[in-house]
């Protein structure tokens, strides 16, 4: 009941869910009210935060330096885009050399291309380079948090949950079949090979 | 929904049917008027329209209170504004009324936590002493910025009982990622005034200007477990022991950069995006951290399978 403006929680998404959520809306008339995208299993999103493997970074900017990473996770590809007006993201995209694990907290963004369709891409607040355990950690309540949400689609009352089966429809399903892919995927992983011992000389 | 605003109207109804000539339904209808068509939370909609009756019914809160046998709690479970109990519990602590209205204002504690009190000096209530323990009925609750506490109101009785009591802490235990490093964070200074710790905004103290500041370290960070976000505060230990940084090197940082911010910046690059563990008390909006650890150990995805396979 407090008036104090709460800041917006990092919503947590695999990059296949994420990609989908392209309806983007506000709760109010007024100008600096925040933006949402809705995710299509029924919650909304003003910030997400993702780890993941960051792959490949191409500075795709005409005049200034706009700076592009793809950061994989057990389900797909985020987009990651930096620019002038995101100086620290921008230098962690300029200067880490992928591969590596980097954690993202951003706003989720979203254009049309000339053939209509819409793209979902991440306006980064902060990139660090983390490690496999924070990623494999974050799997693992990724898949929580959307497994919550998949639970919750067809309550009573649910309002994003009704928004997201007008926008998207209901078929939930397929993020609950890639949560249970992408948690196999933590079983499998073979714990890290130690590193080779230095020959001695 | 309906059920539940049913319930709340006989629950007030009973409060003031020894007072007022009224019906459940017409308790109901001003409910649901409120909640249906004003959308006013349920709560304060209870909340007015029991002022509602009592206007009607001239009946003195403190009476409809005395009358209806107060709730006894414990200082962790008070976690709602408005309400009537006692309370046995400890004076940890007296702080230096800051108004003449108050009469005294401190810190009362039991097994399970602590809470704030406050004694109105025009109920000239009877003086308490640090470290005695007390039976305090007729407490009023109260909040301010998500922070309970008990006011000591003319209807208050306070019976002094001789005993020990072992004040608990009222510690909470957070996880999730750490999010954002706030501005104020880093190397900061502040003033060295007596008593003032205040943190310095460009050499100036907001209570007494510009000053010789001393240097700090801290950090001001935000935890997010993609439900709730807890802005937690590390003081110079956390933060030290946290970045593995001392507060003589962060200053050689500083001085080699010509710049504190560059502190910040170091310490933004080792701990954003990390999964942490901060247990400490919570004060207003903050956690503030007494121990802080990095979550780097396995994890268990068993539940989540079995939840994601059941759907």
């Amino acid at each position: 009941m407090s008036s104090t403006p709460t800041r917006e929680t990092a919503r947590r998404a695999f990059a296949v869910e994420f990609n989908d959520m392209g309806y983007t809306f506000k709760e109010s008339e007024e100008e600096m009210a925040p933006n949402y995208a809705l995710m299509p299993t029924g919650e909304r999103a003003n910030r997400v935060f993702l780890v993941g493997t960051l792959t490949e970074t191409e500075d795709v900017g005409d005049d200034a330096e706009y700076w592009r990473g793809r950061v994989v996770d057990p389900t797909g590809t985020f987009f990651v885009y930096a620019g002038q007006y995101q100086p620290d993201p921008a230098a962690v995209l300029r200067d880490v050399e992928p591969p590596e694990y980097v954690a993202v907290v951003g706003k989720p963004g979203t254009y049309e291309t000339d053939d209509g369709t819409v793209n979902v891409s991440v306006r980064p607040e902060s990139i660090s380079v983390v490690d496999a355990a924070t990623r494999d950690r974050w799997v693992a309540e990724t898949a929580e948090r959307t497994i919550e949400r998949v639970r919750a689609f067809n309550e009573e009352g649910n309002e994003y949950a009704a928004m997201a089966r007008e926008e998207y429809g209901d078929n939930v399903d397929r993020y609950r079949r890639e949560v249970i892919s992408a948690l196999e995927s933590l079983d499998d992983t073979e714990p890290e090979p130690e590193p080779e011992p230095e020959p001695s000389a | 929904m309906a059920s539940d605003l049913r319930t709340h109207a006989e629950e007030i109804h009973e409060q003031f049917s020894d007072h007022v000539d009224v019906e459940v339904d017409d308790v109901h209808e001003r409910l649901e008027s409120l909640v249906e068509d004003y959308r006013v939370p349920v709560d304060e909609a209870r909340r007015s329209v029991t002022n509602h009756y009592l206007d009607e019914s001239d009946l003195e809160r403190e009476e409809m209170a005395a009358g209806a046998g107060n709730e006894h709690v414990e200082a962790a479970e008070i976690d709602e504004p408005e309400q009537w109990v006692d309370l046995t519990a400890k004076v940890v602590e007296l702080w230096e009324a800051r108004s003449d209205a108050v009469a005294q204002v401190g810190l009362l504690g039991d097994e399970t936590g602590t809470v704030k009190f406050t004694a109105w000096a025009k109920s000239d209530p009877p003086t308490l002493e640090e470290g005695a323990v007390y039976e305090l009925g007729n407490l009023v609750t109260d909040e301010y910025e998500g922070r309970f506490s008990v006011k000591i109101n003319s209807t208050s009785t306070v019976r002094e009982v001789d005993r020990e009591m072992e004040v608990g802490d009222d510690s909470v235990e957070i996880e999730g990622a750490l999010v954002a490093v706030q501005s104020g964070s880093g190397l900061i200074k502040r003033c060295p005034e007596e008593d003032c710790t205040r943190v310095l905004d460009n050499g100036r103290c907001s209570e007494h200007g510009d000053v010789e500041g001393e240097f700090d370290l801290r950090i001001k960070g935000v935890v997010d477990d993609g439900h709730e976000v807890h802005e937690v505060i590390l003081d110079r230990e956390a933060t030290e022991e946290l970045t593995d940084t001392s507060l003589a090197e962060a200053k050689d940082m500083a001085m080699d950069a010509l710049d504190t911010e560059v502190v910040a910046e170091e310490m933004k690059a080792d701990v954003l995006g990390w999964y942490y563990r901060v247990r400490g008390p919570t004060f207003r909006r903050y956690v503030l951290a007494e121990t802080i650890e990095r979550l780097d150990g396995p994890v268990d995805t068993e539940s989540t399978l079995v939840k994601a396979r059941s759907i």
